[in-house]
């Protein structure tokens, strides 16, 4: 039909398949854990009132992860949208940090209390700063593809955002721009079934967003987006040819919200709880859990050690980020415009 | 010495500036080609790849120019006309703006959107307006506006070299109308500096782009009659250089504001506010504001356009007035 394929990884493969060390692996399980169990902890923080709000990324861990695990580290530049906790964590970010951003402290890397949680970026960590507006990210992505084009420099930028923000005109500007340039750009689409309310149906007639990159001359995959190992086997060729020259490509990932979209929202209201329970046996922490014990890669102990580890990350940030300081109230004032140096 | 009109000295600027710094470059529609007003022409030859035709998607040509300078480039970006800025309105506003604010001063943004603007060119409703309202509302943005050859090589060259994201303003009907002698290099200056380009004692017009030549030109006429104006041009219309508007207002103690945009919500309004609020006990007369009137800018058939537009006998005659208060 069109470029677009699935991948899906076999249930029985060895270590050598994944192309994955041991170490590796172990630190897919960490990130997307530490992930899910940071955002339970916010959760909680927010249904306690010391958190004003609260967006999640349960049920898209494993495209996260393994997205970011494609990239080089320090190197590769990340335009991230605001469910991307995982894209965060593998680039560096620790759970007091995300701790941090969740209570907007002075000390939030990513923005110092000016903006509202999960608008990520960090300069060292070559992830770009975002607001609230969806798809806007795509267009910086690709002027740092562009010039990092320029100069030459061996880079990749990855950019992401939901099903939803597709439709959105900046997306369509950037695979453009992208494509005719041939620029180092991977645009990863987490697609987790809806926008708020509004199930794909609604926003696209088409039935993947794989299949929009086709009238742009992008090549595109779609990749089951629970399953992180898939997803890394699937972005890492995909960065590699973008740093050799090959140009853009978009990846789709098919995962699942698995929580409200927001603190705010009450998803009762449009999503049948049947379809929920279907996705909630695809949990991608299940899935990978017992697949490599399964394969025995791991005994259940080294998990479990794993659990205990991030449990105990995750209570220490929010125990500690809690008592950090507050921005003072004329913060608000700093900042506006870089001085002349 | 040599004689420049605007046109050349915003390209002979950008020329030297891409010569002196190779993290510049251009991206814009038909650049390439040297562009709808030709204020890139040569340059494409010059310097390659560093010259860049977009697609026909403004959204694009701000939003990749913030992922640029964010990687540590100098993009100047053209808007081909400036009535064509709005659908970029969002990554200047969103983005842009509040690049700086939002990281604490980790990440900014050194970029320039040059655009031509205004009217008095029979370009009617879309090849006619003037923007700068709606931009010079946006703290973290700069936005500037010369009359002369020589400002637009200085502003032009400072406006690059800012750390932050400026709007530059070139008023296309003087592109090719005004002249000015001028030698070597740019002069140094910085941004949101006005300057009293007329003296005068009895009344003070503020005005920027076209309308300050029309403003020096009524000014001349009313010389004639016996009444002294200053003229003083704003240059940077954000940040303003309130310093100056008050001691110009204090000096004259009437105050004529001058501008093509509209009335309603233009920088007349900002302006008489400033002087109202900290000059207060120095005026003589009410504040005037001389603007275009509140209709969807801009009448194409020049007996509406004439009508629309505030020029040189309009701007004499509110003057006239204001003295004799
Ligand atoms: C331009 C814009 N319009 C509306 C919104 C409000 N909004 C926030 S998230 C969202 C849905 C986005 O859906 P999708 O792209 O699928 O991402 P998801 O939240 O599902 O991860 C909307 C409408 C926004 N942030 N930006
Ligand atoms: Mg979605």
């Amino acid at each position: 039909m069109t470029a677009t394929r699935t991948r899906r990884t076999r249930s029985r493969e060895t270590i050598e398949d994944y192309l994955l060390s041991e170490q590796q692996l172990e630190d897919m399980y960490y990130h997307m854990l530490l992930a899910r169990r940071l955002n339970e902890r916010m959760l909680a923080l927010n249904r306690q009132g010391r958190a004003p709000f609260v967006i999640a990324g349960a049920g898209q861990e494993a495209a996260q992860v393994g997205a970011a695990m494609a990239l080089k580290k320090g190197e590769d530049y990340v335009a991230p949208y605001y469910r991307d906790l995982g894209v965060n964590l593998v680039l560096g970010m620790t759970a007091r940090e995300a701790m941090l951003n969740l209570l907007g402290k002075r000390d939030d890397p990513n923005s110092h209390g000016k903006q509202m949680p999960s608008h990520w970026g960090n300069v060292s960590r070559r992830i770009v700063t975002q607001s609230s507006v969806v798809t806007t990210q795509f267009l910086h992505a690709t002027g740092i593809g562009l010039a990092a084009k320029l100069r030459k420099d061996p880079i990749v930028v990855l950019t992401s955002c939901g099903e939803g923000s597709t439709s959105k005109g900046d997306f369509h500007e950037a695979l453009n721009f992208s494509a005719i340039h041939k620029l180092p750009v991977i645009f990863f689409v987490e697609n987790n079934g809806y926008a708020i309310t509004e199930s794909n149906e609604k926003e696209m007639p088409v039935p993947n967003v794989a299949d929009r990159a086709r009238g742009y001359g992008i090549q595109s995959a779609m990749v089951d987006g629970m399953d992180c190992i898939a997803v890394y086997q699937t972005v890492r060729p995909a960065v590699d040819q973008a740093r050799r020259g090959g140009g853009p490509f978009l990846i789709e990932a098919k995962c699942y919200r698995l929580w409200p979209h927001s603190s705010d929202d009450d998803d009762s209201r449009y999503r049948p709880k049947k379809e929920l329970e279907e996705w909630i046996k695809k949990d991608p922490l299940t899935l990978f859990r017992s697949r490599v014990e399964d394969d025995g890669i791991f005994p259940r102990e080294d998990l479990d050690e794993i659990e205990k580890r991030v449990e105990e990350e995750v209570r220490d940030a929010a125990q500690w980020a809690m008592m950090q300081p507050d921005p003072l109230p004329e913060d608000a004032l700093t900042y506006v415009y870089r001085e002349l140096s | 010495m040599t004689t420049m009109t605007v046109i050349e000295a915003v390209r002979s600027t950008l020329d030297e500036e891409m010569a002196r710094d190779d993290r510049i470059f251009i991206i814009g529609e038909d650049v390439e080609a040297g562009g709808v007003f030709r204020a890139t022409d040569g340059l494409h030859a010059k310097y390659n790849d560093r010259v860049i035709d977009s697609p026909l998607a403004e959204s694009s040509i701000i939003g990749i120019s913030i992922g640029a300078a964010h990687y540590g480039l100098r993009p100047v970006a053209e808007i081909q006309f400036a009535d064509f800025i709005h659908s970029g309105f969002d990554q200047l506003c969103s983005e842009a703006s509040r690049w700086c604010y939002r990281t604490n001063g980790d990440a900014y943004l050194p970029m320039v959107v040059r655009t031509p603007w205004g009217g008095g060119v029979h370009g009617g409703q879309h090849h006619s307006q003037s923007i700068e309202a709606y931009y010079a509302h946006m703290p973290g943005i700069k936005v500037v506006a010369p009359a002369f050859p020589a400002d637009f090589r200085s502003l032009l060259k400072a406006s690059i070299a800012d750390p932050n994201p400026v709007l530059f303003l070139e008023h296309k009907r003087i592109y090719r109308l005004i002249k000015q002698e001028m030698e070597g290099a740019p002069a140094e200056t910085q941004l949101s500096r006005a300057r009293v380009t007329r003296k005068g004692t009895d009344l003070t017009i503020f005005a920027y782009g076209f309308m300050l030549h029309e403003s020096l030109n009524a000014a001349e006429t009313l010389s004639g009659e016996g009444v002294d104006c200053m003229v003083v041009d704003l240059l940077t219309l954000n940040p303003l250089d309130k310093e100056t508007v008050l001691e110009s207002a204090k000096a004259t103690g009437k105050v004529l504001i001058v501008h093509e945009d509209t009335l309603t919500g233009g920088l007349g309004g900002e302006i008489s506010a400033i002087i109202a609020e900290e000059a207060f006990e120095y005026l003589d007369a009410p504040i005037k504001r001389l603007a275009a009137p509140d209709v969807p800018p801009m009448p194409y058939h020049h007996a509406m356009e004439d009508f629309f537009m505030p020029n040189r006998e309009k701007i004499a005659a509110a003057a006239r007035a204001l003295a004799a208060y």
